[in-house]
């Protein structure tokens, strides 16, 4: 049973982190219909910013606290994103209000591209660190329950808690908040929120921002795992079978997609990629996700997807 | 002046439907066909030949077999690279495998079995449509990069992992220098241009078009999705598999999976949606504008730089790259939705006038 716990408790925690960037697919295809390719690039970009903030600030203000200078890379780097947030409302969405959904994830696609370039010409191309301060060693649970415990790892445990934290903030934000309702009623139509003087502009930088700051957060923890570089843009990339899965719109759909395709993923790789020659983690997640879309086409949450002439 | 269609009457239902009704139009196309056939052989040199002419040509037949599924089925992909995978590793297998085998068959029997997978991951679109089936193809990208990889008879169990093929030749004729491979692929992109020029004009183009517009009142009408949605896919996908076998054979010569990456299906995208969806012509647009932006930006911002005073190297010339691709983008989709294509076709509507204001 051990192994078996193991590999499931690390599927669940690395689902924790796919669902923490699926969030930000969700929020904003919900909010504006768009289905953000650049997230991806959005977390690439705000894990930069943050890295290197985290560098100059110590250098060019000349303090030495390790927590001062995260603290104040990562408000730098929230201002970074609200401010990119803002500049993708203003140029891009603004002026391609009432396209199809097509279109708009093209302009999503050349959006990342951009980020992706800007971030490395402004931030540099070399791999950076975040060094959060979360201890690395595994530790053993459970021992007393069955013999040898199992290994967890630490870091991925504070990993998921955060991001388990950062789920219930945001529904709190979207349930409890007077903005947060505004978010809501515009998702659910956008022109009738709009003729109840919804302003449907900073609406949508204020979502952009949420999904910024999410990106930020899934930045951080990525990047303290695996160190900030370009591959990062591509975790987004294993996100997108967990929102699919999930259903576009469904926010509980992101957080069960995204434990369901850790899991998956997880015990896949141990129970199956053997037989298969190992490495099918990178496919299972999209063969799994495209099973499931042709039993239920709207996702296991999404909203049922009628057809009109 | 010169570009005006008074005084062309047609006289029969023939002369009415041709491809190209505007004798100008037939003779530039006559012009255009010389000039690539005879005039570009005998006078550009080998590294306009090899650096430019056959990736265009190669990547532009990717475009169009690209732009049948996306621009007039409206099926979006984002899994080209992979179906161009298929072409290369099933016409590579066959050509090594098999005794004798023409180049010509391996490349053709490339496309057939790119056919074979695109229909295959082309099921799921009776299913899913729009954004869930553009993250569908995505299954298709990863699994064939994986398998590829992995399953080492694919690569006829090469070491490296990268495979590679020598001795092409046609009817004896062997393809060696940028001359001859430029001429090989030449043919293939004008007869595939054909084709699907008067594809998308028959009835199976029709029905394309009619299930891209709006499917379910195209299925009201009597057109059956089933078959509209998985032909298109048959047919792209066998285009874009030779492209595939093209672009290993003829244009790489040696290669591995990473060729055939997720960003060569983004970047096909690109010269799709640059380009202008649902044109022939766009796809020539959108693949010669990727094929040179890097190629004309890898020279220009060097010397930009030194200009200013700020050097510039190269790993900072492609990230430019990338923000300028990506700035591009953005700007066609609001700018031009229609891509050049649809700059063109103005062009072409205002020299009808030209020189008069009306």
């Amino acid at each position: 049973v051990g192994p078996f716990l193991e590999t499931l408790l690390g599927g669940l925690m690395a689902g924790m982190l796919y669902s923490l960037i699926a969030l930000g697919f969700v929020l904003i295809f919900k909010a504006s219909g768009v289905f953000n390719f650049a997230q991806g690039a959005m977390v690439l970009f705000a894990a930069l910013a943050m890295a290197r903030f985290s560098e100059w600030f110590p250098r060019l203000l000349g303090f030495d606290s390790k927590l001062l200078a995260n603290l104040l890379a990562f408000l730098a780097a929230m201002a970074v994103m609200i401010a990119v947030a803002w500049v993708i409302e203003k140029l891009v969405l603004g002026r391609l209000v009432n396209q199809e959904g097509i279109t708009l994830l093209m302009a999503t696609l050349g959006i990342s591209y951009f980020l992706d370039g800007f971030g490395q010409t402004v931030f540099g191309s070399d791999i950076y660190s975040i060094d959060l301060g979360l201890p690395k060693d595994p530790i053993f649970m459970l021992e007393n329950l069955f013999e040898g415990g199992i290994l967890v790892n630490q870091e991925e445990l504070y990993a998921a808690a955060i991001a388990a934290a950062l789920v219930a903030l945001l529904s709190l934000f979207f349930q409890k908040t007077k903005t947060g309702r505004a978010l809501r009623a515009v998702a659910d139509d956008h022109q009738a929120a709009q003729s109840i003087g919804i302003p449907l502009s900073r609406i949508w930088v204020i979502v952009w921002s949420v999904a910024g700051f999410v990106a930020l957060v899934a930045g951080m923890i990525w990047g303290s795992k695996l160190g900030v570089q370009f591959s990062l843009s591509l975790v987004a990339l294993k996100a997108l079978p967990v929102v699919i899965l999930g259903g576009l719109t469904s926010v509980p759909g992101a957080i069960i997609g995204g434990l369901i395709i850790g899991v998956g993923e997880k015990l896949s790789e141990v129970y199956i990629g053997p037989f298969l020659g190992g490495g099918i983690e990178i496919w299972f997640a999209y063969v799994l996700a495209l099973a499931f879309l042709l039993v239920r086409p709207q996702g296991l949450f999404g909203e049922k997807i009628i057809d009109r002439v | 002046m010169i570009y005006r269609e008074n005084g062309q009457f047609k006289t029969s239902y023939r002369s009415d439907q041709q491809v190209f009704p505007i004798r100008q139009d037939r003779i530039a196309i006559g012009l255009l066909l010389l000039l690539s056939f005879v005039a570009v052989p005998l006078l550009a040199d080998e590294y306009l030949l090899r650096a430019i002419m056959i990736p265009f040509l190669i990547l532009a037949l990717a475009a169009l077999g690209l732009n049948v599924l996306v621009g007039y089925c409206g099926q979006i992909s984002l899994g080209t690279g992979a179906f161009m995978a298929v072409g290369a590793y099933a016409a590579y297998n066959l050509f090594v495998r098999i005794e004798g085998m023409p180049l010509l068959a391996a490349v053709i029997l490339g496309g057939v079995c790119a056919t074979a997978v695109g229909v295959v991951f082309g099921i799921p679109s009776l299913r899913i449509k729009g954004l869930y089936l553009a993250v569908a193809t995505l299954a298709a990208q990863f699994f064939v990069d994986w398998a590829f990889l992995r399953i080492t008879w694919f690569t006829n169990d090469s070491a490296s992992g990268s495979v590679s093929v020598g001795g092409l030749n046609v009817f004896g004729v062997p393809i060696v220098t940028p001359v001859q491979k430029y001429l090989f692929c030449l043919v293939f992109v004008a007869l595939f241009a054909m084709v699907v020029k008067n594809l998308v004009r028959g009835h199976l183009g029709r029905e394309w078009m009619a299930i891209r517009d709006m499917d379910v009142a195209a299925a009201v009408i009597g057109i059956r999705p089933v078959y509209a949605k998985l032909t298109a896919f048959a047919v792209s996908s066998f285009i874009v598999g030779v492209a595939g076998a093209l672009w290993a054979f003829i244009y790489l010569g040696s290669w591995e999976p990473a060729a055939f990456n997720i960003n060569r299906s983004f970047d096909l995208l690109f010269m799709v949606i640059i380009g202008g969806l649902g044109s022939v012509m766009g796809s020539f647009f959108g693949a010669a504008f990727i094929v040179l932006l890097p190629i004309v930006l890898d020279q220009l911002l060097p010397a930009l730089g030194n200009a200013v005073g700020i050097p510039i190297d190269t790993a900072t010339v492609s990230h430019i790259v990338f923000m300028i691709f990506g700035a591009l983008i953005v700007f066609f989709l609001i700018v031009e939705p229609h891509g050049i294509a649809r700059l063109w076709s103005t062009a072409k509507e205002k020299l009808r006038l030209w020189p008069f204001p009306h």
